[in-house]
């Protein structure tokens, strides 16, 4: 449990965040600028508020009011940093083995244990300064994890990596969420990353805390779309793997208010996965299509018509129990005829997957 | 080119002030380049220029210096004395010192400058690992700083086997005790048979300082290397 309450004032900026998550993965999420390093640099002891308290698992470790400042090396906070931040001068098993020389480090069984976790193996005898991007924020991750953390602090750690490496340190941060039973807190702007990871989202903006919540309801409301442009805005959707049709490579995601097809599903029948349809990839039909190349036809409700901007309008639609978001002209919904509770076919161009495998088109 | 045994004694003289002139300052340089480097503090400014002082001042004035304050009478060489049983007044421990001090404003240049060079946030890295203070200086502040510790002490090194003005106006000029290369050399310039070996204690003089020099190059390159976080050039083929 992590629990924050702080003020900072720092030139015209003003931070003044508070939230209360529980386990699991907890993004924070926002514009750049939007005050989550602060957040998170308070919650290692890097930055000191000057009003407000903060507590890991019940252990109080800032508090104005009771002069409480536990110093960062007592916090038991991993921190991995957006460069990394390697020690140079140490190789790759010493930069893990660091937390040792202060009494903060892990049995070698552990040692073993995370290193093969996240394929650090072949590395050990490596110096930080030739390692690739990847490999370094690897690095980083398995020293702050052998420093028996109790809360794990990722700030933005793929934002200095291309698309490649970026989908495969996701992976290993994936493996971490799964097999080690840490929280982890984890700073993003990239709305793929946030919902693909996440359990919980705490949405920032300009130093306040907008929003606090399961992934899929922050990420899915429309009302709050902050960093995401007009080109990632969608919903989110939790879903389960109910077929797949090797022969076609198409798999059946069952969710409440229907099925969708997708292709590439690397996972198995019974798994939950999470996908997000952005609201530029759904449209609107007022009769069931025939002889479409689209798979998924989804019958709804139109819930909400959102205002025109430049042209463009947001049509949020319900599928059973489930909300979808459409992002049609303007000219569309006047030629349509579209108002709230009118029941309509929303075309799904395109699936992706957020949790487990890639993107599918159908 | 064969030594007499009175170059050997005065080489082996000049080590021995330059080695104990680098050691005994090499720590009070860090602590006054780490002081430079991070703290904040009224007076900085003068505390800085004081420390720099040995560079401007003429060495006659350092050595006049000295002579009051660490001679027998002087308030810190009775001190010596009495509490430690050292005497610095015309011994070869007052040639180091002298050459020490003279050595000290650019041991702490270079040491300073490494220090301010230094990615401050992998000292805040260290810090979320559990480092304390002491922990963080030690194990990443330090051995980044080693190239800067490296140069700090050749240039006064260096700068103690040069060492002539503080040396001969604190210690004098005796032949054994305080009498360093440079003193030795100006000696036999005084001398009117003295050119020969003026020339050979000049030549080993050159050889000394190039050896230094080379030493130093090849020690700081490698830890710079280290410092880059690159694989040591040894092993690796």
């Amino acid at each position: 449990m992590l629990s924050v309450d702080i003020e900072r004032t720092l030139g015209g900026f003003r931070l003044a965040a508070s939230f209360l998550v529980g386990e699991g993965v907890t993004a924070l999420f926002g514009r750049s600028g939007a005050g989550k390093t602060s957040v998170v640099n308070a919650i290692a002891g890097i930055l000191r508020p000057e009003r407000g308290r903060i507590d890991i698992n019940d252990e109080t470790v800032f508090d104005t009011a009771l002069r409480i400042d536990v110093p960062t090396p007592k916090r038991r906070v991993g921190y991995v940093f957006q460069e990394g931040r390697l020690f140079p001068h140490l190789s790759v098993r010493q930069n893990l083995n660091y937390a040792c020389l202060f009494s903060r480090g892990m049995p070698p069984s552990e040692f073993d244990r995370v290193v093969e976790l996240l394929g650090l193996r072949d590395l050990l005898d490596r110096r930080p300064g030739n390692l690739s991007g990847g490999e370094k924020q690897r690095v980083a991750i398995g020293r702050a994890l052998l420093s028996s953390p109790r809360l794990l602090l990722l700030d933005e750690p793929l934002a200095s990596l291309d698309a490649h490496r970026k989908n495969e340190v996701l992976q290993y941060i994936e493996l971490i969420r799964d097999e080690v039973k840490v929280p982890i807190v984890y700073v993003s702007h990239a709305v793929e990353e946030v919902v693909r990871i996440a359990d919980t989202v705490v949405l920032m903006s300009a130093g306040a805390v907008l929003a606090v919540g399961p992934a899929e309801d922050v990420m899915g409301r429309p009302d709050l779309r902050p960093g995401e442009g007009t080109f990632e805005g969608g919903a989110v959707i939790d879903a389960r793997v109910v077929e797949q049709d090797m022969e076609h490579d198409l798999a059946t995601l069952a969710f409440e208010g229907g099925t969708l097809t997708a292709t590439n599903v690397d996972a198995l029948i019974g798994e939950p996965v999470r996908v997000r349809i952005r609201a530029r990839d759904v449209s609107i039909a007022l009769e069931r299509p025939q002889r479409i190349s689209i798979q998924n036809v989804l019958e709804g409700t139109i819930a909400d018509i959102g205002a025109e901007r430049s042209g463009i309008v947001d049509v949020t639609i319900t599928v059973g129990a489930t909300t979808l978001r459409s992002r049609i002209t303007a000219r569309a919904v006047e030629q349509l005829g579209l108002t709230p509770g009118l029941d309509v076919y929303a075309l799904v161009k395109a699936v992706s997957l957020d949790r487990r495998g890639a993107s599918a088109v159908t | 080119m064969h030594l007499t045994a009175e170059e050997q004694e005065v080489l082996w003289l000049s080590l021995r002030v330059a080695f104990w002139s680098v050691f005994v300052s090499l720590p009070f340089a860090v602590a006054v380049a780490y002081v430079l480097a991070r703290a904040n503090f009224p007076g900085k400014t003068l505390f800085d220029a004081v420390v720099h002082l040995p560079l401007v001042l003429p060495p006659v004035v350092v050595g006049y210096f000295l002579l009051l304050v660490f001679g027998r009478r002087g308030p810190l060489g009775e001190i010596l004395e009495h509490w430690f049983g050292i005497v610095v007044a015309f011994r070869w421990t007052g040639a180091a010192l002298a050459a020490g001090i003279m050595g000290f404003p650019l041991m702490v240049r270079a040491i300073r400058l490494s220090f301010e060079t230094i990615d401050r946030k992998l000292e805040a890295a260290a810090s979320t690992l559990g480092a304390g203070w002491a922990g963080v200086f030690l194990t990443v502040t330090l051995p980044l700083a080693l190239p800067g510790l490296i140069t700090g002490v050749l240039l006064s090194f260096a700068r103690s086997l040069g060492e002539f003005g503080a040396t001969i106006t604190f210690v004098s000029n005796i032949p054994g005790e305080t009498r360093t290369l440079p003193l030795a050399i100006y000696t036999f310039t005084q001398t009117p048979s003295g050119d020969e070996a003026a020339m050979r204690l000049s030549l080993i003089a050159v050889l000394l300082s190039l050896a230094a020099l080379y030493i130093s190059e090849v020690l700081v390159r490698r830890a710079a290397r280290r410092v880059r976080g690159e694989e040591d050039a040894v092993g690796r083929h």
